[in-house]
């Protein structure tokens, strides 16, 4: 469960599968022996990537798996100094930040009414809400398309940002209602006793006792949107408003005799996220696996 | 361990203390119905608009697309040619379609027989106690932060006949194994599951891990005590403790299998002829390249059904030791 998985992190650190047994020096072994080759599977391609903007298409025809020689700046620079790389990324960025902001707010909002108000038809709302997990948002793809067109949402960010939001709430109320349940009542009680009324203290005291759970879902909604790819290909026609996922699928059509270019276009490509991955693991991690952990 | 028997062990207190308080404060009768009235003005304004982003976004196309299923209908016009069940008919009669089925299904079992052992062995291996375990954990996750149609381009490139894997595999002396990777009809649909487990597997192997970090060690310890070998502690007390992030990690991998989409359209476009083609490629094939909007929506929601049957199933029969009754606590 992600919230208390969140709060309490380091709890159970030493836990179980560490018993000093005869076979464990044969183990450790094997254990490092595994990593390593988790290692070279891992970040073999994705440095093949890196390398392969720096070489020539030519290089990389004549030898696939040679490495630079010499070293070629203009794929990386002349890419960087295009203008659509950077409207990619301000895409993505600006369509992410958007579904997470709107899933946070809406998805807190209303776990906070489903949570700590009693009204009839509750637990039938709730109930309505978590159909929205049985369903993937690739399933709904076509006619969440024509639902879009008739509202002339197409060729429009909100367009992609709306519906990722509106499939995040259903895994966002389900984190966060029973995290909202938990804060003990004496507290809202004494808010309330402060002479605080109740949305007072849904944002002076649940949100900020909120803030794990809330840190999850928001990055799950924020990966998940970054990476998504099929929404904005049936939404965007238009190069200009293409998120970076789509734009790079559709470098590699358009360019497709310019390898080394493909390269670093897709190496490119990779960089924001890697960035936020190594710089923010623990909570990547942390957010992404939480959500679903039992 | 948890919120939900933090929530569980106070059953009698469903919610908040509002309602009570209000007793407290004792003011009778036009307040009362002030405070009604008042109750309903915060609910709607904090549940109204997370009710029309999901009713407009999710529930209603859903629905639209049920209407749309019985006509054929090239997404331009009014709806006027009524066919009934033809559409549905019609997709499940396609061999096309058929095959895309099957494709899925052997995606999902290649999962359950390949990427889940593969994965409880990695992570019982890295749940001990060796040197840069945390590095190992940052590595083995990150494909899987990054963008299904960037890993898709990535090893597309890498694939190609000569190129980057080919020339890897015969420097090592495996020359022999090389393939047309997207090309031969009959390995395909194989690649697309390599490249799946390079992406995906490391999600499962971290989860896993989670959930190795929560079986105590004196649990094994005890075992040892009685005279276990490690393998049988592994097998007798670890694996049925790791049971219920063993049934998460099903689900999830299942309804992952099932909407295979990104990795596919962008490396094979679901050909050669179809051989890869899956659920997903054969919905947006029907509906964007032949706009055949109707046969599209029939399509939609027989793949709708089968998410919805698959994950009614599973709760009833798999997770249901873990989880007492509603819908929602499985994908936790």
């Amino acid at each position: 469960m992600a919230a208390t998985a969140a709060v309490r992190p380091k709890k159970v650190r030493h836990g179980g599968g560490q018993v000093s047994a005869p076979g464990s020096a044969i183990g450790n072994t094997l254990a490092y022996a595994v990593g390593v080759i988790i290692v070279v599977i891992t970040v073999v391609p994705l440095l093949y990537v890196f390398l392969g903007g720096f070489r020539t298409t030519a290089q990389i025809n004549e030898h696939p798996s040679g490495l630079p020689s010499p070293w070629v700046w203009t794929n990386y620079s002349d890419i960087l100094s295009s203008a659509s790389f950077w409207h990619f990324l301000l895409n993505s960025a600006l369509i992410a930040i958007t579904a997470t902001a709107l899933t946070v707010g809406l998805g807190a909002m209303a776990a906070f009414a489903l949570s700590r108000y009693t009204f009839r038809g509750r637990e039938v709302l709730y109930a309505l809400f978590t159909i929205g997990l049985l369903f993937p948002l690739t399933v709904a793809a076509l006619p969440l398309y024509l639902q879009l067109r008739r509202l002339g949402m197409l060729e429009n960010m909100w367009g992609v940002a709306i519906p990722e939001a509106a499939f995040s709430l259903s895994i966002t109320i389900v984190i966060l209602r029973p995290f909202m349940r938990a804060v003990p009542a004496e507290l809202e009680d004494a808010a309330v006793v402060d002479g605080t009324s109740r949305l007072g203290f849904f944002w002076r005291v649940l949100l900020p006792l909120s803030a794990p759970a809330l840190t999850t879902v928001g990055i799950l909604s924020f990966v998940t949107s970054w990476n998504f790819y099929i929404l904005p290909l049936l939404v965007f026609n238009e190069q200009i408003h293409f998120t970076l996922p789509l734009g790079v699928a559709t470098f590699q059509s358009q360019y497709s005799a310019d390898t080394a270019k493909v390269f670093a276009f897709t190496g490119l490509s990779m960089v924001p996220t890697l960035f936020f991955f190594v710089i923010a693991q623990r909570r990547i991690i942390g957010g992404l696996t939480g959500a679903v952990k039992g | 361990m948890s919120t939900q028997s933090r929530t569980a062990s106070r059953p009698g207190k469903p919610g908040p203390g509002a309602v009570p308080s209000d007793d407290v404060v004792g003011r009778p009768g036009r307040t009362k119905v002030r405070s009604g009235l008042r109750q309903r003005a915060e609910l709607s304004l904090l549940l109204g608009p997370a009710l029309v982003a999901f009713v407009g976004f999710v529930l209603a196309p859903i629905a639209v697309a049920i209407y749309y299923s019985v006509y054929k209908w090239n997404g331009f016009g009014p709806l006027t040619d009524f066919i009934g069940f033809d559409n549905y008919r019609r997709a499940l009669s396609d061999p096309v379609f058929q095959h895309s089925i099957i494709h899925n299904l052997i995606i999902a079992g290649l999962s359950l027989v390949i990427q889940l052992p593969l994965s409880i062995g990695i992570a019982l291996l890295l749940n001990r106690r060796i040197r840069g375990r945390t590095f190992l954990r940052l590595v083995v996750f990150a494909p899987y932060v990054l963008s299904s149609a960037v890993t898709a381009v990535m090893w597309s490139l890498m694939l190609q006949p000569d190129g980057f894997a080919d020339q890897v595999l015969k420097s090592v002396g495996l020359g022999s194994l090389v393939q047309v990777w997207l090309g031969d009809l009959h390995v395909v649909l194989y690649t697309v599951f390599a490249v799946a487990t390079w992406q995906y597997i490391g999600f499962g192997i971290v989860l896993l891990l989670a959930g190795l970090q929560g079986i105590p060690g004196e649990l094994r310890e005890a075992a040892a005590l009685d005279g276990a070998s490690p393998w049988q502690a592994t097998r007798m007390v670890t694996l049925p403790l790791l049971g219920p992030t063993i049934r998460i990690w099903i689900f999830l991998s299942m309804i992952g299998s099932l909407q295979l989409f990104d990795l596919v359209w962008i490396m094979t476009g679901g050909g050669p002829a179809n051989a890869s083609s899956t659920m997903a490629t054969y919905l947006i094939d029907k509906g964007f390249r032949s706009y055949e909007f109707g046969y599209g929506s029939a399509v939609a929601v027989i793949l709708f059904l089968i998410c919805f049957v698959f994950a009614l199933l599973y709760q009833r029969f798999a997770l249901r030791r873990d989880t007492q009754g509603a819908l929602t606590r499985m994908v936790r």
